[in-house]
């Protein structure tokens, strides 16, 4: 992060550069069945150089708000624009060059390299596509290789010859190569060894550092997102709950799912704890409850929130939390 | 660096061997004991290769046992030898009493009689461990009927009683019901119902919660600590994350390419960690009260099978490694009488220098 945009100001940065979500919402059909909001109207703003953290629990809707938000799936409400300009639904058409700046790192790093091309030919695809030969392609790819921590004779190697972390290495250099200004990355570290998590988790904190990426971190890990995320939002059932600086809302959680999430991590500090269990389970998105979606499990809930769908109100700068019942202290605290 | 000896929480398995044939009081014999365990599995060319090296691991009645350590450091490997489960070809020497009965020396048919009955084993994914074609109570009574010669209308009431003590939501009902009608938590819990159906002496449960959202993990923990204290259910949980270890175990072992390397009470190995590697693990964790230090990884990745480095096999990625450690494997030994390291390097020093980057 640099100087100049602060930690976490959304506010101050021009409204149009990087990714913005606009009440953002994206459904589902399928046949004999109701239709799915699986995003429910989303607002949220990235950065250049901002690391901002989207925690949930699965279901919730966070990596199909990852897909619209590059434009592999079609918003179905709401818009996605990119420093200015509205995001396209990819179809048969290339992408046009002003959006190559927006990327996607995958979680399955066994699933999105193609297992028989060379590693150096996949990441230098990005410079051709870009109107660059082969052969500058290749260097970019053994300059690239070197930056996420791998060598650069590698790029005559496939990627069967690599382990996860180092995979998730190669698909982050690819996704260098086309000179990105903002990654979208779901759940980059989900499928590696605890040491591995750390060092992806690492070398993706310090690009956005170090090249002025704004980062999209989409994670059920709120551990992970709270070490790297500058700004952190919480969605249940298609919805954002709360969100604000990472720090506050840690310390400080506002909404009572946050809340359950967050005392459910286990602590690593040997004290014996049991974390505290969120009883019942995240309900069908095709029957989302009526009212606030989070009230059949919600400890404070009463019978208006059964009715009335609480709004994002900003409490204190920057904050911002969705609860009718906690809305009127909210306000007083700010 | 004192030894806590007051915060300590039982020990149950202190001489464990004299007393393994006997039927001495109840507590008093561990319900697992593992001693000196080698498994060897063949490699591509048919030559074995040694995935666990000399494991020694108690589970006292009432007891939960973790077993830490990256993927493929051997925590697998030494849950399937305990059900003879290994994969063709693979081979286990040593001991591996149940309650005193060594599974080793078992004929197949015996072994067979244990599974399932004895020991139990809950897997990560309930998705693929519960069979996707048969109702719940098919696969719970299944079990009740041939291990326990149940009829079934017995069975059936036995059925309802297990999904009630997993807290499954309308028991009755959910016999009749098939996996994919429920969500991921509670097909956990009826996987954690069907391996307790016999009543087992010792449950394995290989991550069972590393496939669960963290709420729905919570609750998992909290079911498997209320059977340890209600049932005395003995637990020997395989999990890399350290949080759940620090939840759920009262004694951590951490294994390392096929041996352990350290192990000890809950509080001991968390907090005062002797060996590097376990030290390591913690650094690479994101602390949830740590403020906003950097992630710490643990440089290089953990040797392949049958390719374990000479002498101490941490050595290439340890930070304090000396010129020694390429040579002479350190054995286990014991720091205080219940917390076991096996680096031969001052732990007091290794407290003392922060464990840097690479």
């Amino acid at each position: 992060m640099t100087a100049l945009s602060g930690t976490s100001n959304l506010t101050v940065t021009s409204k149009d550069v990087g990714l913005r979500l606009h009440d953002l919402s994206v459904t589902y059909r399928s046949p004999g069945r109701p239709l799915v909001r699986a995003v429910a109207g989303v607002s949220l703003a990235v950065a250049p150089g901002q690391v901002v953290g989207l925690v949930g629990e699965s279901g919730c809707g966070k990596s199909t708000l990852g897909k619209a938000a590059v434009g592999l799936l079609k918003p179905a409400g709401g818009r996605v624009t990119f420093n200015g300009r509205a995001v396209d639904t990819l179809g048969l058409r290339p992408r046009p060059s002003d959006q190559r700046g927006l990327q996607m790192v995958f979680q399955d790093p066994y699933a999105s390299l193609n297992p028989r091309r060379r590693i150096g030919e996949q990441i230098s695809d990005a410079v051709v596509l870009a109107g660059g030969t082969r052969e500058r392609g290749r260097e970019t790819a053994r300059e690239l290789l070197e930056r996420v921590g791998l060598a650069a004779e590698f790029v005559d190697r496939f990627p069967h010859e690599f382990s996860g972390g180092q995979r998730q290495r190669i698909a982050i250099a690819r996704v260098l190569a086309a000179e990105p200004s903002c990654i979208v990355a779901d759940e980059p570290i989900a499928a590696l060894d605890a040491s591995a998590q750390a060092s992806v988790a690492n070398l993706l904190l310090d690009l956005a550092r170090e090249r002025n990426v704004g980062l999209l971190f989409i994670s059920h890990d709120l551990s992970i997102v709270r070490q790297i995320a500058d700004t952190v939002a919480v969605m249940y059932l298609g919805t954002v709950v709360e969100s604000g600086p990472t720090a506050q809302v840690w310390d400080d959680p506002r909404h009572p799912y946050s809340k359950a999430l967050i005392s459910a991590v286990p602590r690593a500090d040997g004290s014996g704890e049991l974390p505290v269990d969120l009883p019942g389970d995240v309900p069908d998105p095709a029957f989302p409850p009526t009212g606030c979606r989070f009230h059949p499990r919600c400890p404070i809930a009463t019978d208006a929130c059964e009715v009335d769908e609480p709004a994002l109100v900003e409490f204190l700068p920057e904050r911002r939390a969705a609860c009718s019942v906690l809305a009127p202290a909210l306000t007083k605290v700010g | 660096m004192t030894p806590k000896v007051t915060e300590m929480n039982e020990n149950p398995a202190s001489t464990p061997d004299t007393s393994t044939r006997e039927k001495s009081t109840p507590g008093a014999e561990p319900v697992l004991a593992i001693r000196d365990l080698v498994v060897e599995l063949p490699g591509p060319d048919g030559s074995p290769l040694r995935a666990i090296d000399g494991v020694d691991l108690t589970v006292g009645r009432g007891e939960i046992v973790g077993l830490a350590g990256e993927s493929g450091s051997g925590k697998t490997m030494t849950a399937l030898a305990l059900l003879g489960l290994l994969p063709q070809g693979g081979t286990a020497a040593g001991q591996m009493l149940v309650e005193g009965d060594d599974v080793l020396k078992m004929t197949p048919r015996q072994v067979r009689d244990l599974r399932g009955n004895r020991v139990a084993m809950v897997f990560q994914d309930p998705m693929t461990s519960l069979h996707p074609m048969l109702s719940v109570g098919k696969q719970l009574t299944e079990h009740l009927r041939h291990h326990k010669k149940l009829d079934k209308r017995a069975a059936n009431a036995r059925a309802v009683e297990l999904l009630a003590t997993v807290r499954i939501p309308d028991p009755e009902r959910a016999l009749g019901r098939y996996p994919h009608q429920f969500s991921g938590g509670m097909r956990q819990r009826i996987a954690i119902a069907i391996a307790l159906a016999c009543d087992p002496a010792l449950l394995l449960a290989d991550e069972p919660t590393t496939a669960l959202d963290v709420t729905v993990q919570a609750g998992i923990l909290r079911l498997l600590d209320r059977l340890r204290r209600e049932n005395g259910l003995s637990v020997l949980i395989i999990t890399h994350d350290l949080g759940v270890m620090s939840a759920l175990a009262d004694r951590v072992s951490v294994m390392y390419a096929g041996r352990i390397v350290e192990s000890g009470p809950r509080a001991d190995v968390l907090r005062e960690p002797r060996h590097p590697y376990t030290r390591g693990l913690l650094d690479a964790l994101p602390h949830p009260d740590g403020g906003n230090a950097a992630l710490v990884p643990i440089v290089g990745s953990p040797p392949k099978l049958g390719q374990a480095p000479s002498g101490c096999a941490f050595h290439p990625r340890c930070p304090h490694a000396v010129a020694g450690c390429a040579e002479e494997r350190p054995n286990l030994l014991a720091l205080t009488p219940t917390h076991a390291g096996a680096c031969p390097i001052d732990p007091l020093a290794v407290t003392a220098s922060k464990v840097g980057t690479p």
